[in-house]
């Protein structure tokens, strides 16, 4: 099983500023981690492989320091890393970037599966994983809590929804991209931390992905963000009970008198 | 201080402390209340590569020596003594194997002590055989290929949890010190059962144990080094884990000092923070003191060890004694520091306390340590003289 992990490097803070001119992140002098959601990728391609064989491959769009999180990775137990970074990269958004990821595994090939996480806790947007099936033109499922299955060619997982879960099945190539539930990521093992110390992670560049210069990079990013602000956090749901006929009665009336209907 | 660490050194030392942060500081209370084997946290340290790093990488381990085995010894002690000595006894029942095994009995029980996968524990002490070691009353009796141990050990860590034991038995007692042997016995094997789970003061998480020897048959190709030579195998084992001893001391030390340090410039009296008070300063102070000087002889010692020095017995001795005195004071002024809060269960010093004890008593007494050291004195002493 050939399986793709793609993470991203994001600020180990919370309390990141935002620049007001151009609505990003300011990420200068703040210090990396791996994306939390990213690591339960990692963990689950690292326990696919543990059970069924195969090799587990971390893959990142970034700048040159990002092979710091792809090394993190390393000692996590992926067995090899790669970097896609060139200067015509910077300032994508979600489009740009699932591009340039998808063109990147395009050239790695012969892949099985594709794990991310469900989201990047920087941008929030869960749109990368998607946009990488797309591109590739392969089926995607998010938010897996659970793997039951999977062979060379069939996967059965479970997806997180609001109001339970979903038993999906698909073939393979297939994109999951995974919620916390999934596992509990491990600790760095010592020959782990020493082979990421050694490993030699290649550098792809816009040339070597074949990449097309109008769809790479701040230009070809059709987001425009205008505004940046916290969401009202939800309300406290609120469970009716009692007979279908009294339990119908009450919401009726819930609905009339927030002025829902 | 800087101690020059090779990176490899650097990695075993960040692992361990996250490791220990992480995953050890959050359950050493309850583990503690509890008197429950941290099973899990020994999963974590397995599969984190920590139980290989003394043994040959011919043998599934990570080829470093007692150095690196003490280095990640002090960090896991500077969040719970308990599981420390959990990790390091296993070590203490894989050194005989190391240093007297043949390739076979290497091959057979290394990889798996050195993965995690199984631990290892040492029996020597009985009822009637602490200090002196020559009191041993246990006996293995050569029966056709087979040997039949009868007898019971006490006090043995990770008794009941280890899989693989080295075990110290007399095989002719009219030979006194030259008459007891070594013996690999495996859990499981007929007429080896687990006696008594003792209650202690501290390591409270750590299991202590009886081993029971009922006409247990234990073949002829699992004795260590030859016959007679089960007190050389003892002796050579502990010269080389009591460094670890020592880490362990510093650890637990450590973590107390770090603990008095926060406290104390948090705990306001007399309108101050009680760290702005010169007795409390100076306690302070010479705990720091203490501890770095422990440090460096545990360090020293271990590299010299490592470095296949043969003279080692009065070394090792010096470190272990030195660091687990130390550690007493060290643990008590901490207590000290917290006042009525640092005695409450709440708080972490008092337990710091309870584990440093032991430090002084196993793995030979700091009075028989005196002894040693003291005799080989006064041997190069005369020596010299003639
Ligand atoms: C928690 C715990 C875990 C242990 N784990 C192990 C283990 O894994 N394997 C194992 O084999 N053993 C283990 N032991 C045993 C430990 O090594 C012994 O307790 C230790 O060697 C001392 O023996 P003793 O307790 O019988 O004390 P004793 O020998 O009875 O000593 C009592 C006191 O007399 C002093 N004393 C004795 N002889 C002399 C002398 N000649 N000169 C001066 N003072 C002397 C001692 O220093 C001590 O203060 C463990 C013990 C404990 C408490």
């Amino acid at each position: 099983m050939k399986i793709i992990v793609c993470i991203k490097q994001v600020p180990a803070t919370t309390k990141v500023k935002i620049n007001p001119e151009t609505n990003t992140l300011i990420r200068q002098g703040v210090e990396s981690m791996i994306n939390p959601y990213d690591a339960y990728a990692i963990e689950e391609g690292v326990r696919i492989r543990e059970r069924i064989g195969g090799s587990v491959t971390a893959l990142t769009m970034g700048p040159p320091q990002a092979q710091d999180a792809l090394r993190e990775a390393v000692s996590l137990g992926a067995d090899d890393a790669l970097l896609l970074s060139d200067r015509a990269f910077a300032g994508s958004d979600t489009w740009a970037t699932s591009y340039t990821l998808a063109q990147g595994i395009k050239k790695i090939g012969d892949y099985d599966l594709i794990i991310c996480g469900k989201q990047a806790i920087d941008g929030d947007t869960a749109q990368v994983g998607p946009g990488i099936a797309e591109f590739l033109d392969i089926p995607f499922v998010a938010y897996i809590r659970k793997i039951e299955d999977i062979k060379s060619d069939y996967l059965r997982v479970e997806r997180l929804m609001d109001y339970g879960y979903e038993v999906i099945e698909t073939g393979l190539p297939t994109l999951i991209t995974v919620v916390k539930e999934i596992n509990e990521p491990r600790l760095p093992s010592l020959r782990g931390k020493m082979k990421a110390k050694k490993v030699n992670i290649p550098a792809w560049d816009a040339a070597a992905l074949d990449a097309a210069e109008d769809k790479v990079g701040l230009n070809a990013s059709p987001t425009k963000v205008v505004k940046i602000f916290t969401p009202p956090p939800r309300g406290d749901g609120r469970m009716l009970s009692g007979s279908v006929d009294a339990i119908a009665d009450e919401l009726v009336q819930c609905l009339r008198s927030d002025r829902v209907v | 201080m800087n101690y020059f660490l090779t990176e490899e050194q650097q990695m075993i030392q960040d692992l361990a402390r996250q490791i220990a942060t992480e995953k050890i500081i959050p359950a050493r209370a309850e583990l503690d209340e509890k008197e429950e084997f941290p099973s899990e946290i020994m999963n974590i340290l397995a599969q984190s590569d920590l139980f290989g790093l003394y043994i040959p990488e011919e043998y599934g381990g990570m080829g470093g020596g007692c150095f690196e085995l003490c280095l990640a010894t002090e960090q896991i002690s500077r969040a719970c003594g308990g599981v420390a000595v959990s990790y390091a006894a296993s070590g203490l029942g894989a050194y005989p194997i190391l240093l007297f095994g043949t390739h076979e009995q290497k091959q057979k029980y290394l990889p798996d002590i050195a993965t995690g996968k199984k631990l290892a524990a040492f029996a020597l002490t009985e009822a009637n055989a602490g200090s002196d070691a020559g009191g041993t009353q246990t006996t293995a009796v050569l029966d056709g290929d087979h040997y039949i141990l009868n007898g019971t050990k006490q006090w043995i860590t990770n008794g009941g949890e280890a899989e693989t034991y080295t075990v110290i038995a007399m095989t002719n007692k009219a030979k006194g010190s030259r008459g007891a042997s070594a013996f690999i016995v495996e859990k499981g094997w007929e007429g080896f059962e687990f006696g008594k789970k003792e209650k202690k003061m501290g390591i409270r998480c750590s299991s202590t144990r009886e081993l029971v020897f009922k006409n247990c048959r234990v073949p002829k190709e699992n004795l260590l080094g030859k016959q007679g030579m089960g007190f050389i195998v003892a002796m050579k084992t502990l010269d080389r884990t009591r460094p670890g001893i020592g880490g362990q001391a510093v650890g637990i030390a450590q973590g107390a000092l770090d603990e008095a340090l926060s406290y104390s410039r948090q705990r306001v009296q007399f309108g101050k923070p009680i760290s702005s008070f010169q007795a409390i300063q100076h306690m302070l102070a010479d705990m720091a003191i203490q501890i770095e000087a422990a440090r460096s002889l545990v360090y020293c010692t271990a590299r010299y060890i490592d470095s296949g020095a043969k003279k080692i017995s009065k070394d090792s001795a010096m470190c272990k004694t030195f660091a687990a005195d130390m550690c007493m004071k060290v643990t008590t002024d901490a207590v000290q520091i917290l006042g009525g809060y640092g005695y409450m269960r709440e708080y972490p010093v008092e337990k710091m306390m309870r584990d440093a004890k032991i430090t002084q008593i196993y793995e030979g007494t700091n009075q028989i340590q005196r002894n040693v050291i003291a005799l080989q004195l006064i041997k190069e002493s005369a020596s010299k003289v003639k």
